[in-house]
């Protein structure tokens, strides 16, 4: 397992009861948050409309050789349609595991999970979400055209349309000089902007993104936060949005999701109130309300028991 | 500073190049110096080894029926590499899709890959009667099949985890992932099969043609020109079979340079 965090790795195996133990103040946030979430009603006809991801119950464990790894515990989790939620914790916590059950790339141990009040099943069938992996994931004997258009391709747009919507799309990732490229032309970063373009390609409800800008350089990097909250604001997109970074998840999100690792759970989640409508804007980074946020999430982040001296679950 | 230095990568990038063009061709000429000399100096017999000069006039004599000759085995080899092919490709496919329908043929692809051609080539020769191609035709095109299948099976393995879930997350259905990912993936594969069976396609439609059927192709001409002692025009056949396999060696070789160049390995 890789152990390149920024945060100080939580090494040390973390039992579930260690977690009432702790009753720091991310962990009751996260309570609250969490109990104030089941209470809200499952979408009725003409009520208001579904949760963009509801996720009751999750538990996730992996069977393999050397045993079981328990990747997920009890994970509780609403977002609302046009919601921007990051998840933030530690290497390993499952952050990318939660992301693939949400799309329907894994089986829940036990639990459930809706989009937009449909099965996972139903709503990939659906095209309900746009997903941008990890890795960028490109088909490297396509061109960088070619990959943006592959979704629009499989689900039958016109010649005509995938090209308007690829040069959009290229432009706003800044690659309009490279459509004609092939992946392994590319530089990492630029390879993970072609993947971001690809999964806004058919400007879905949810977005899906497992830390999109890791290979980024800075200023790209703040670049395509700003496009990126441009557009989940315009389409109105849902986003979950996993990152490392705490400064950039304060930025972009609306909630941010803390969690702790072996077993996965969500230990705490800091509403930023920095509200939708808010700029996403160089002010904004360098505003008091910011950093004290920023400070916030990170001792939610800090605030995680530490070495409880319990027995690793795998 | 930088000129002798760039001067010398010049010189080296130089010989490199024509080294790998020079080098055979030198080796070539030397041996081909070597043999004329044994004939004509140290007076080897003519009979068992005839002289490149006799060897070239034999050649002059007879390029209408030598090529000819390559005419018809190169149509032969032709017609069983693209049959055996299009055969292992699509069998292979098929095999991807249906694990037991790959367990039933591995057995038969074994058995057909240890099979000798001079073992078939008589057979299928008698039968498809004694004035069909057809014979020589299904030979090349079993000898091309086997590692076209073998390649492609291979081939179409080598999808990416990520890859297989980018296509599921669009809902793509089976046969939208098979031309879009498993396909693609699997062509370099194809293509060196199809590379080694070029070769073995060529080889196997001589080597048939020793074995009954019609008269007529390079390998029955060699046959019958060794039988009436005349070794110089045996050898101009044997230098066309040469040219004829490296022909279809080159030509493959170029078709996967080429879909190499379309399609860039590498990058995530
Ligand atoms: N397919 C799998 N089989 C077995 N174990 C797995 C599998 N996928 C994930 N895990 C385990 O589940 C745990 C969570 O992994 P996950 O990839 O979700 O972490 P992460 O939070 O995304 O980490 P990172 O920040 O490094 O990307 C890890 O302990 C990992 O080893
Ligand atoms: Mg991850």
């Amino acid at each position: 397992m890789t152990e390149t965090t920024p945060v100080p790795p939580v090494e040390g195996p973390v039992e579930h009861s260690a977690h009432d133990d702790a009753s720091t103040a991310a962990d009751d946030v996260g309570r609250a948050a969490s109990a104030t979430e089941v209470a809200v009603p499952a979408a009725a006809p003409f009520g208001p409309p579904p949760p963009a991801v509801l996720v009751t119950g999750l538990t996730k464990r992996f069977g393999t050789r050397k045993g079981a790894v328990h990747a997920l515990q009890d994970v509780e989790l609403r977002v609302e349609p046009g919601e921007f939620v990051s998840l933030i914790g530690p290497s390993g916590c499952g952050k990318s595991t939660l992301m693939r059950l949400i799309a329907d790339l894994e089986k829940p141990t036990s639990g459930s999970i809706e989009v937009f009040g449909k099965t996972v099943k139903q709503a990939r069938a659906d095209q309900d979400y746009g997903i941008a992996f990890q890795q960028a994931g490109l088909l490297p004997w396509r061109t960088v055209a070619a990959n943006i258009a592959l979704p629009l391709e499989l689900h039958g747009v016109s010649r005509k349309e995938r090209r308007e919507r690829v040069s959009e799309l290229a432009e706003m990732v800044g690659l309009t000089d490279f459509v004609k490229h092939h992946p392994d032309q590319l530089s990492g970063g630029m390879q993970q902007r072609v993947a971001i373009a690809r999964s806004l390609a058919e400007q879905p409800r949810l977005l899906l993104m497992d830390e999109p800008f890791g290979a980024l350089d800075e200023m790209t990097r703040e670049r395509m936060q700003g496009e990126l909250s441009r557009i989940a604001r315009e389409t109105g997109a849902a986003v979950v949005f996993v990152t490392h970074s705490i400064p950039e998840a304060v930025f972009l999100s609306d909630r941010v999701v803390v969690m702790s690792p072996r077993p996965g759970r969500i230990t705490g989640i800091v509403e930023t109130g920095i509200g939708a409508d808010a700029a996403r804007d160089e002010a904004l980074r360098e505003n008091p309300a910011f950093f004290a946020k920023v400070t916030e999430v990170r001792e939610a982040l800090h605030g995680v028991p530490v070495a409880e001296g319990g027995r690793e679950a795998r | 500073m930088s000129q002798p230095s760039a001067q010398l990568a010049g010189w080296s990038a130089f010989l490199d190049r024509f080294g790998r063009v020079l080098a055979p061709v030198l080796v070539g000429a030397a041996l081909l110096g070597v043999w004329q000399y044994l004939v004509s100096v140290v007076q080897v017999d003519d009979v068992l080894l005839p002289s490149p000069a006799r060897i070239w006039e034999e050649w002059e004599a007879n390029t209408g029926p030598i090529r000819e000759a390559a005419g018809i085995t190169g149509t032969n080899a032709l017609a069983g590499l693209a049959f055996g092919s299009v055969l292992g490709v699509v069998l292979a496919g098929i095999a991807a899709a249906a694990r037991w329908f790959e367990g039933m043929l591995a057995s038969v692809v074994a058995a057909l890959a240890v099979v000798p051609i001079v073992a078939l080539a008589p057979v299928l020769n008698s039968m498809f009667g004694a004035d069909s191609e057809f014979g020589r035709r299904a030979v090349a095109a079993i000898a091309a099949f086997v590692p076209v299948y073998i390649n492609t099976v291979r081939g179409l393995r080598q999808t990416t985890p990520l890859h297989r879930d980018l296509m599921s997350t669009y809902a793509s259905t089976r046969w939208q992932t098979f031309r879009t990912l498993t396909l693609p993936s699997a062509a370099p594969y194809v293509l060196t099969g199809v590379r080694v069976a070029s070769s073995l396609a060529v080889i196997s439609a001589l080597v048939a043609e020793y074995f009954g059927g019609p008269r007529g192709g390079l390998g029955a001409f060699i046959s019958t020109s060794a039988a009436t002692s005349r070794y110089a025009l045996a050898w101009a056949y044997v230098g066309a079979a040469i040219v004829l396999g490296l022909a279809a060696y080159v030509a493959t070789v170029l078709l996967e340079r080429l879909v190499q160049w379309r399609l860039p390995a590498g990058g995530s």
